[in-house]
């Protein structure tokens, strides 16, 4: 008797273990003092969404800017051309690290900002006509840096920019790749205001795939490899020791390169600080996780506090370089990679002690531990 | 104390248990290679990863590209038949080899439960498990036996102890007692849970847990030994197994661990259980009880005798290995492996390689994603064997690319349990010039409490 009652529970029990076996679409379920699934409302509603809804205005200003110049061309509708494109490369900062739902499915990142961009590939592309803009060989020949080429390298003087640019294949060229980044922008937050919103909200749970560890995975690797990495590490040489002033964000345009980087940077404070996109409010972040996470602990290390001094150092040594980065290079690279060291120093307190503090897990490795 | 040793060897019991552990393991072990591969790890963990880390003296043990999958299919054919019975011997010995192999490919994988695995695979292949309710035995008269002696059992008994008490041993310090971390780092992130979401953000929850699980591991074995306790202590072990399977991502191990648990029961009970099976398959369980105690051939019960009592003898020593290396274990990890030290830190790392031409002087960093998969990295910021070997194969690649003079230096950081960062291995110290082995790592700093 007691055997089969024993049995019955080792069965039963078994099969509600069972059923909890790593099912990625775990169950919301809203406690404690810290609340995950508030915070991911917070990221949706006020950073994110605002976010994209921004860029892809800003990618229509640039757009119908675009079919003015193209209405009679001419150097003044050229700058104003150039205004609103670097208007939309700078709210694509705001929204580069959210590489999650359509904009990770569809690489967004990678068909509208790597960078240098392949100029004899843009131009034979030009040229042949048949070229697909969806094939990631065409990375390289799209996007901002390909417009910045465009409309910044294409000649000599603005004079013959403007005329460059009026050349038919030029100009099919050019609205293509306009039209590119304003579909790409809308699909994006179509897909987010049309059911991903819920899904992000609703993962609230805390497995590799959950949309705090996902979106927090994304935050970092945006942080390292785009931001301190791809905007200030490689150019100055840190991963090949030669620099490489070529390769810089917005080489052809030369001077925007540090407000590029700039607003990158305030995105990522943003995120982790919780500021919502219009300003108006500071909301659940990841720093008021940490400070949560410190006042019920008994270790009491300030990590937040950590990550946000480091920051300030970073202000600073951002502030002794120069608008064109390609510039700061060649003539003192040192003030590049103290500005890079800065940046790094805020890797290890980002990496290794807020993970650990939240429990994170390691982008996409839902593998069993023990 | 040589006639009670001899007298232990020679007392009998029913077959029935070792029959019922046969069948429950080779089919969890099927169910668990299945799920390995439906979550696409063969290729995530083995195939996709550019470089894998050894573990030391199995540098010679690499990833066998796509025929990975032959592989898995041979290791859960093999669990499949020897959960039958069907060429016993053959399977077991199959099992055993190609799961190790698979578990020997890359250490970023590690796992004390698969280590386990491959401990009761290898004491299973010296035991007559195939002799009771088998395909062999059915087929095979002269094989046939409803007794075995009772150390066939006692063997895999003391496994399970080992595994417990060593796992419950190694609970007994600050960090869980004092602090009930790291449980209360994981519970914490556990609130979105159905019914018991509120109760983890409780400080109390976090050391009745932290306590709850160190008396289980240390006790659980004598309360299931003891025939009056056993019921109760199944029961914990189901609450506490399944409980652990709710909170933490460990696969399989509960239900291992749960299946090794019934070996503790009595004959009467497995023979329910082999009864109940027979049924399911329309056999005749009559067949198997026969009355006869299976013996074997004197030579053979000599040679795994000896070969058992040699394998419990390093079992029972290589845990405490780590005594003989200075500093704190769960920093240096000297000898953190293959002891049972299971879910006991929350460490998080981050390492920064430096390339150096020691002539010239020029320096560059490397990206870890270039080389090392997320997993990966994770393993490696935070273990010293695995940065030098990283180091090594760094140092060859780039070497390859015409680099000369290497010098590689790694920044690096960890946390342990909640402690802040703090540097890891010393970062005046060329990598190239360490390699892994079984001296005390006095390159790693040492850890200050913060």
């Amino acid at each position: 008797m007691k055997i089969s009652i024993a049995s019955i529970c080792f069965f039963s029990l078994m099969v509600i273990a069972m059923s909890c076996d790593d099912n990625p679409g775990e169950s919301t379920m809203l406690t404690d003092n810290f609340d995950r699934g508030q915070m991911l409302d917070f990221w949706a509603d006020e950073i994110i969404i605002p976010s994209y809804t921004a860029y892809v205005s800003a990618l229509e200003n640039l757009d119908s800017e675009m079919t003015n110049f193209y209405a009679d061309p001419n150097v003044d509708r050229l700058n104003n051309l150039r205004s609103t494109w670097l208007e939309a490369y700078l709210t694509w900062q705001d929204v580069s690290m959210f590489d999650i739902g359509r904009a990770e499915e569809i690489s967004l990142r990678n068909f509208t900002n790597i960078y240098p961009s392949d100029v004899d590939l843009i131009h034979s592309n030009i040229e042949r006509r048949d070229y697909n803009l969806e094939l990631p060989s065409n990375f390289d020949a799209q996007g901002f840096p390909a417009l910045d080429y465009l409309f910044f390298g294409l000649a000599d003087s603005d004079i013959e920019i403007v005329e460059a640019l009026t050349a038919d294949d030029v100009e099919s060229y050019v609205t293509d790749l306009v039209t590119r980044l304003s579909n790409l922008s809308k699909e994006v937050l179509t897909d987010w205001n049309s059911g991903f919103r819920e899904e992000f909200i609703d993962n609230s749970g805390s497995s590799a795939s959950a949309a705090t560890d996902k979106l927090v995975n994304d935050f970092l690797f945006y942080y390292e490899r785009n931001l301190r990495a791809a905007k200030v590490g490689i150019p100055a040489g840190v991963f090949s020791g030669t620099e490489q002033p070529n390769l810089v964000e917005g080489l052809y345009s030369q001077v925007y390169s540090r407000e590029l980087f700039l607003r990158s940077f305030e995105a990522v404070q943003d995120f982790f600080e919780g500021q919502s996109y219009d300003g108006q409010q500071i909301g659940v972040s990841l720093r008021q996780y940490l400070d949560d996470i410190r006042t019920s602990n008994a270790t009491d290390v300030d990590i937040a506090g950590l990550i946000i001094t480091q920051w300030e150092e970073v202000d600073l040594a951002a502030a002794e370089v120069g608008d064109s980065f390609r510039e700061q290079v060649i003539e003192d690279n040192s003030k590049m990679l103290a500005l890079y060291d800065q940046l790094q120093a805020a890797v290890v307190p980002l990496k290794v002690d807020m993970l650990s503090a939240l429990n994170i897990q390691v982008d996409f490795v839902d593998a069993d531990g023990d | 104390m040589k006639t009670i040793a001899i007298e232990y060897l020679n007392k009998k019991r029913k077959a029935a248990p070792l029959a019922v552990f046969r069948i429950l393991f080779g089919l969890l072990m099927v169910v668990s290679l299945i799920r390995f591969w439906h979550y696409g790890w063969i290729e995530k963990l083995y195939l996709l990863p550019r470089f894998h880390f050894h573990y030391y003296g199995f540098e010679w043990v690499t990833v066998p590209g796509n025929w990975t999958y032959l592989l898995f299919i041979i290791c859960g054919l093999s669990a499949f038949l020897f959960a039958i019975g069907y060429k016993y011997r053959l399977c077991i010995i199959t099992f055993f080899l190609s799961f190790t192999y698979i578990e020997l490919m890359d250490k970023t994988t590690y796992l004390n439960h698969y280590y386990f695995v491959s401990l009761v695979s290898f004491i299973l292949l010296w035991l007559p498990a195939q002799v009771h309710f088998s395909v062999d035995a059915w087929r095979d008269k002269s094989i046939r036996s409803e007794y075995i002696a009772q150390w066939h059992i006692g063997a895999l008994q003391l496994m399970m102890a080992i595994v417990y008490i060593y796992a419950g041993l190694a609970k007994l310090n600050t960090d869980w007692l004092v602090d009930a971390l790291p449980l209360s780092i994981w519970l914490r992130e556990k609130g979105h849970l159905p019914l018991i979401g509120q109760l983890l953000d409780e400080r109390w929850l976090h050391y009745l847990f932290s306590w709850g699980g160190a008396i289980y591991d240390l006790s659980i074995v004598f309360f299931l030994m003891w025939s009056r306790t056993r019921v109760m202590a199944f029961i914990a072990v189901l609450v506490f197994h399944l409980l652990t399977k709710i909170l933490f991502p460990i696969g399989m191990f509960p239900y291992i661990m749960i299946v090794g648990t019934l070996l503790f029961f009595s004959d009467d009970f497995h023979t329910k259980i082999l009864k109940l099976f027979s049924r399911i398959c329309a056999v005749d369980y009559k067949v198997f009880c026969n009355r006869i105690c299976y013996i074997g051939k004197p030579r053979y019960r000599r040679l795994s005798l000896s070969v058992l009592t040699g394998f419990f003898v390093i079992q029972l020593l290589f845990p405490l290995r780590c005594y003989a290396y200075s500093g704190n274990l769960f920093w240096t990890e000297q000898g953190y492996r293959f002891s049972w030290r299971v879910m006991l830190m929350e460490k998080t790392g981050y390492a920064n390689f430096k390339i150096v031409d020691a002539v010239t002087g020029k320096r560059f960093y490397v990206q870890n994603e270039d080389f090392l998969t997320a997993f990966q990295q994770k393993q490696m910021s935070t273990q010293a064997d695995f940065m030098i070997e990283y180091a090594h194969y760094l140092g060859d690649h780039f070497r390859a690319q015409g680099h000369q003079n290497l010098q590689i230096f790694v920044e690096s950081y960890a946390s342990l349990n909640g402690r802040k960062s703090q540097v890891y291995l010393d970062p005046d110290i060329d990598l190239l010039t360490l390699a892994n082995n079984f001296k005390n790592r006095d390159f790693i700093s040492p850890l200050y409490e913060n």
